[in-house]
């Protein structure tokens, strides 16, 4: 049946699917047009001389590597600064992944009492302005000593991370068929078993963009990062960035800046060239056990 | 109104082999209820359990601070002693004068805020929901060399807030790109609405890829059959569009949309690096909290920040409840299990097919 | 309640002058201020927290240290580059009372603010050679006539000019007054590679910037922002004269009207690209222009006034010592080694920051360097300290919201300086 529709609407539909075909591409090419543009920008700028960096050309000329020069400059600290992003993000994103799937499994399959209270409570709790917490929260850490840790930078971007996990991915597993839960749980397996072999990766394009965001949002966090450490070997990239300086207090280090944007975004794009295919495998894998 | 529509177009297009499911479904939320109750022994204490860990992080991190700065909203800032021309180290407890003074005396300033706040998230969040889910549609297409446009159509909302927010201002210079592509000199971060313009496009640019990815998930769940069987029934794409495809990613693109409308009302970075503080034209509310906070006044600028977060809260519980209780979850009530059961069914069919 | 400070110069130049210990101006003040001098007692490691300089002098200079001193080790902790994160940074140590910064380096128009909340330790006068250094500076670290840090480098503005065109369009001198320097513009304009030229820009952006660039104007027109006593006298005809040059300057187009958006770099940038003929900007623009197309064909004088020279806003920092540190005798020993004459020869040599000693001035080894300095100090010597207040946030909000609504047109300047002055009382009565 498949197949015979298959082949209708390639024979009959020649004409307007190439014509579509095209437009297609026209769209692909104009929103990545859109996403690419100031991105393009930024490395350009990056790629001038300091005294060329008002210039308005398409191409940096000469190409200079100096800003990314001076981002590598061992008084920079930026290596490092990479290293410890990546052990926040990644461990923050472990962590509310493996709370949230819990939570949300829990939202989505069972009946308790308080459940629309508690989603609505875990909601609110991301709606607070980051910048009335900060102060409490500092005075929480210094009490108990958590200054200059990576805990005082991960719990915190746990609240931010938690609300949107967990929603996601209430939403995700609440549209898997409970049917195939409950067959396998009559074949013998487990409530865990279950979820684990049936329903993860039926929802695995739900946790893995849930993943990319949360980690996303982790890599960026700034306030918290810099209000929770006061030492270059603990702080993260956006906090080394923000330390960059020019040569007095009034020139503005635009090119490093730019330089340091575009570093600390490749990984990223990495990151999501590795795990693209598992945001679109997930229900093709799963049914196919 | 879509969720109304969803079952009779939903069943239009469905194919026939999933007809005698569909014949057997009326009993399948009672079915699945019952399903629940043989569990439910257990599953108030295994909710606990499951719940309690996320709700032990969100009380520390975010529940106690918020309760500090509630009371904190009730205090003063600390007044000046003009004998000694020393700051008292108390802070007074002035109950709601905070609150009185933000809707009195700094009326004008707040509504104008309010306003701001409220033009930003509308429009930002409408355009972004448009441009979002057309990018989730080409990332979902097949051809060569997607893997690199869905990494390319992730990028803006990977660069930090920060480095986005010096990159358009940078753009947006009076001696920039933006000025030299449009040919003509346009003070972009002077008071005007082309401010509001220059955060707006700045913020859409930023943050339409995360309705973007959300949405390109919720497409994964939905079946090919589905659209093959519409498309035998002659459903044009746009009829596809409207009448499957969106009902189906909608769970997902409300909580994509819910969270952008959370994220949109605390907007701050952005209209503040690249126009700049005290701009009446681009103030938001998190600015004004910021300001207050920045002039060691904390108890205004909590008093700001819970007026804020009440808000968000209001925008939040009217958005679930108009747009769909199936954001929320289970609200127990018969209508809102009927509801849900409708919606769930339609990925149904092809699911059977392919289990089958 | 009074947010002023009260300015009792008499006072201070008496003490100054005889030398001695200002914690006996303290007692008279009142004796709770002196219960609560601290007693700068223990020795050990400490912190200098600042932002981070691309030069690494200030990481010489504390590396200078630590060698003399194993003990008593200094270390630097980073802050962010921007000037508001600094401060809220600082704030933030002070909130939670952590003793995780001992010795800050501040804004000059942070003191007052600081001393007020007691986040810094009064400073005993007569252990740091003030009277060495140029009075105006001075007057920054002062709250109350007390001393609450010690100068570390000041800032001046001064007017950059296109001394070649000016040569070629037959002007000898560089403009001592606004109507000198607007003739100078009309004469230069007549050249042909002028032609597109403005005139003048300073820093018009709502920002600090313009709160120093209106104060300037007013106070090179004979104006005060607030008076000698601190009261706000801003609604006067000499200001609004002062801000009446820069609105009609916008007007006439004497002030291009991108200017609106200059902070110093877009400023800097028109001025090198050969866009204006006179700049006011702040002695860091001097290096950088001359690596551009404008190098040896501009020069630098003290800024133009209405009748005569003009007087400047103070920049520049000050170090002082946090009221929740510890070891607060190797901080004071610290600060004395970080203020000295000869880490302030260091810091203008490697890193050209303008020292707060006099004779620094006259040394030839750096007038060679650094040519603007004779103008530099001029400026400096005929500065006038921004309002020297405790609410020092809103006070520079209020007189941005009302310049930057005065050079837009929204207001008159009239008006615009009648509403300032009833923001300011109000912040004064607060």
């Amino acid at each position: 049946m498949t197949t015979t529709a298959n082949t209708t609407t390639k024979t009959t539909m020649t004409t307007p699917a190439k014509w579509r075909t095209w437009l297609v591409y026209a769209g692909v090419a104009l929103v990545v047009a859109y996403c690419l543009a100031p991105f393009y920008w930024m490395l350009v700028s990056s790629l001038r001389r300091t005294s060329d960096i008002f210039d308005t050309t398409l191409l940096p000329s000469p190409v200079s590597f100096d800003n990314y020069r001076a981002v590598f400059d061992p008084s920079q600290g930026f290596g490092r600064a990479l290293l410890n992003s990546l052990i926040v993000s990644g461990i923050t994103t472990v962590l509310a992944l493996l709370l949230a799937t819990f939570t949300a499994y829990a939202m989505a399959r069972l009946e308790f009492r308080f459940k629309r209270l508690i989603l609505t409570l875990i909601i609110a709790t991301s709606m607070f302005p980051v910048v009335s917490i900060v102060v409490p929260l500092l005075k929480l850490f210094t009490d108990i000593g958590w200054i200059n840790t990576y805990q005082a930078m991960i719990v915190p971007s746990m609240s931010f991370a938690l609300p949107l996990a967990v929603w996601n991915l209430t939403t995700f597993f609440r549209q898997m068929p409970d049917e195939l839960e409950q067959a396998a749980m009559i074949d013998g397996c487990t409530r865990g078993q279950a979820f684990r072999k049936i329903i993860v990766p039926l929802a695995a394009p739900g946790i893995f963009t849930t993943a990319i965001i949360t980690f996303i949002a982790a890599w960026n966090e700034f306030l918290i990062a810099l209000s929770m450490t006061n030492r270059p070997s603990i702080q993260t990239a956006p906090v080394a960035i923000s330390k960059f300086a020019g040569a007095t207090q009034f020139d503005v280090p635009f090119g490093s800046q730019m330089a340091a944007g575009v570093l600390v975004t490749i990984p990223l794009v990495i990151m999501v060239l590795l795990f693209q295919r598992r945001i679109v495998a997930g229900l093709t894998a799963g049914a196919a056990k | 109104m879509v969720d109304a529509k969803t079952p009779p177009d939903a069943a239009a297009v469905r194919p026939s082999g999933a007809a005698p499911r569909r014949a057997g479904r009326p009993a399948a939320p009672v079915r699945f209820r019952g399903g629940q109750k043989r569990a439910t022994a257990g599953s108030g204490r295994m909710a606990a359990l499951l719940v309690s860990p996320t709700l032990l992080v969100l009380t520390v991190v975010v529940l106690y601070p918020t309760i500090m700065a509630l009371r904190e909203s009730l205090y003063g800032a600390k007044g000046l002693d003009p004998e000694t021309g020393f700051i008292s180290d108390t802070e007074p407890f002035v109950g709601l004068q905070n609150y009185v003074d933000i809707f009195g005396e700094a009326g004008d300033r707040f509504w104008n805020a309010f306003w701001n706040t409220t033009f930003f998230t509308v429009v930002t969040v409408g355009l972004e929901t448009v441009i979002g889910v057309a990018m989730a549609l080409i990332m979902h297409k097949a051809f060569q060399g997607r893997a690199l446009v869905r990494a390319s159509i992730l990028i803006p909302w990977a660069v930090p807030t920060a480095i986005s927010g010096l990159l358009w201002r940078w753009i947006f210079n009076s001696d920039g790109i933006a000025n030299a592509l449009i040919g003509q000199q346009v003070l972009w971060t002077t008071e005007g609405f082309h401010a509001k313009i220059a955060v707006i496009i700045a913020e859409v640019w930023k943050t339409a890829p995360f309705i973007g990815l959300l949405v390109l998930a919720g497409l994964q769940v939905i079946g090919k059959e589905v659209y093959e069987a519409a498309r035998m029934d002659g459903a044009s794409p746009v009829r596809q569009f409207w009448h499957i495809t969106l009902p189906l990613v909608k769970p997902a693109l409300l909580v994509a949309v819910l969270f952008r409308c959370l994220d949109a009302l605390r907007m701050f970075d952005l209209p503040y690096l690249l126009v700049g503080a005290q701009k009446n034209s681009v103030e938001t509310l998190s600015m004004l909290a910021q300001n207050e906070a920045s002039n060691v006044r904390f108890g205004p600028a909590a008093a700001y920040a819970v007026i804020l977060f009440l808000y968000v809260f209001l925008i939040a519980l009217g958005f679930v409840r108009l747009l769909g209780a199936d954001v929320v979850g289970d609200g127990g009530t018969a209508r809102k299990a009927k509801r849900k059961g409708r919606l769930r069914r339609a990925p149904a069919p092809g699911r059977a097919e392919v289990s089958a | 309640m009074n947010a002023r400070t009260t300015r009792v110069l008499q006072c201070s130049a008496v003490l100054v002058a005889a030398g001695l210990v200002l914690t006996a101006c303290g007692s008279s003040d009142d004796s709770s201020s002196s219960e609560k001098s601290p007693s700068f007692s223990g020795r050990g490691p400490i912190t200098f927290a600042a932002a981070k300089d691309s030069s690494g002098v200030v990481q010489k200079v504390i590396d200078s240290w630590n060698e003399e001193h194993p003990k008593e080790k200094v270390t630097f902790i980073q802050l962010p580059a921007d000037v508001n994160q600094q401060r809220q940074q600082m704030i933030q140590n002070a909130e939670t009372k952590s003793d995780a910064y001992t010795v800050l380096w501040l804004d000059a128009v942070w003191t007052s603010e600081f001393a007020a909340h007691q986040w810094i330790d009064q400073l005993p006068a007569a252990q740091f050679p003030l009277d060495e250094m140029l009075k105006p500076v001075v007057e920054t670290a002062k709250y109350r006539d007390n001393l609450y840090a010690v100068p570390h480098h000041s800032d001046g503005g001064v007017l950059y000019y296109r001394s070649d065109l000016l040569k070629k369009a037959g002007v000898s001198a560089a403009p001592t007054t606004w109507a000198q320097m607007q003739a100078a513009c009309a004469k230069v304009a007549k050249l042909p590679e002028a032609e597109d030229m403005d005139c003048y820009a300073g820093q018009f952006q709502k920002y600090e910037g313009l709160t120093v660039n209106f104060s300037e104007a007013v106070n090179s027109a004979g104006g005060v922002i607030t008076d000698a006593n601190g009261k706000p006298n801003v609604d006067t005809p000499e200001a609004k004269k002062g801000l009446d040059f820069l609105v009609d300057s916008f007007k006439d187009g004497t002030i291009p009207k991108e200017a609106i958006t200059y902070q110093e770099e877009e400023g800097r940038q028109a001025f090198q690209s050969g866009k204006l003929v006179f700049l006011r900007n702040w002695p860091y623009v001097y290096a950088q222009a001359e690596k551009s197309e404008v190098a040896g064909k501009f020069a630098v004088a003290p800024l133009p006034g209405l009748n005569g020279a003009g007087s400047s806003t103070l920049g520049g920092h000050n170090v002082a010592l946090s009221s929740f540190a510890k070891n607060k005798a190797t901080a004071l020993d610290f600060m004395k080694f970080f203020t000295s004459q000869d880490s302030a020869s260091t810091f203008l040599k490697d890193a050209s920051m303008a020292p707060p000693y006099d004779s620094l001035y006259g040394d030839q080894a750096m007038v060679k360097q650094y040519p603007y300095l004779a103008a530099l100090k001029e400026s400096i010597l005929n500065a006038v300290p921004r309002p020297q207040v405790v609410q020092y946030g809103d006070a520079t909000s209020a007189i941005q919201q009302e310049a930057y609504a005065a050079l837009n047109g929204d207001k008159s300047s009239a008006q615009a300086l009648k509403d300032l002055q009833s923001e300011l009382q109000k912040l004064a009565t607060k």
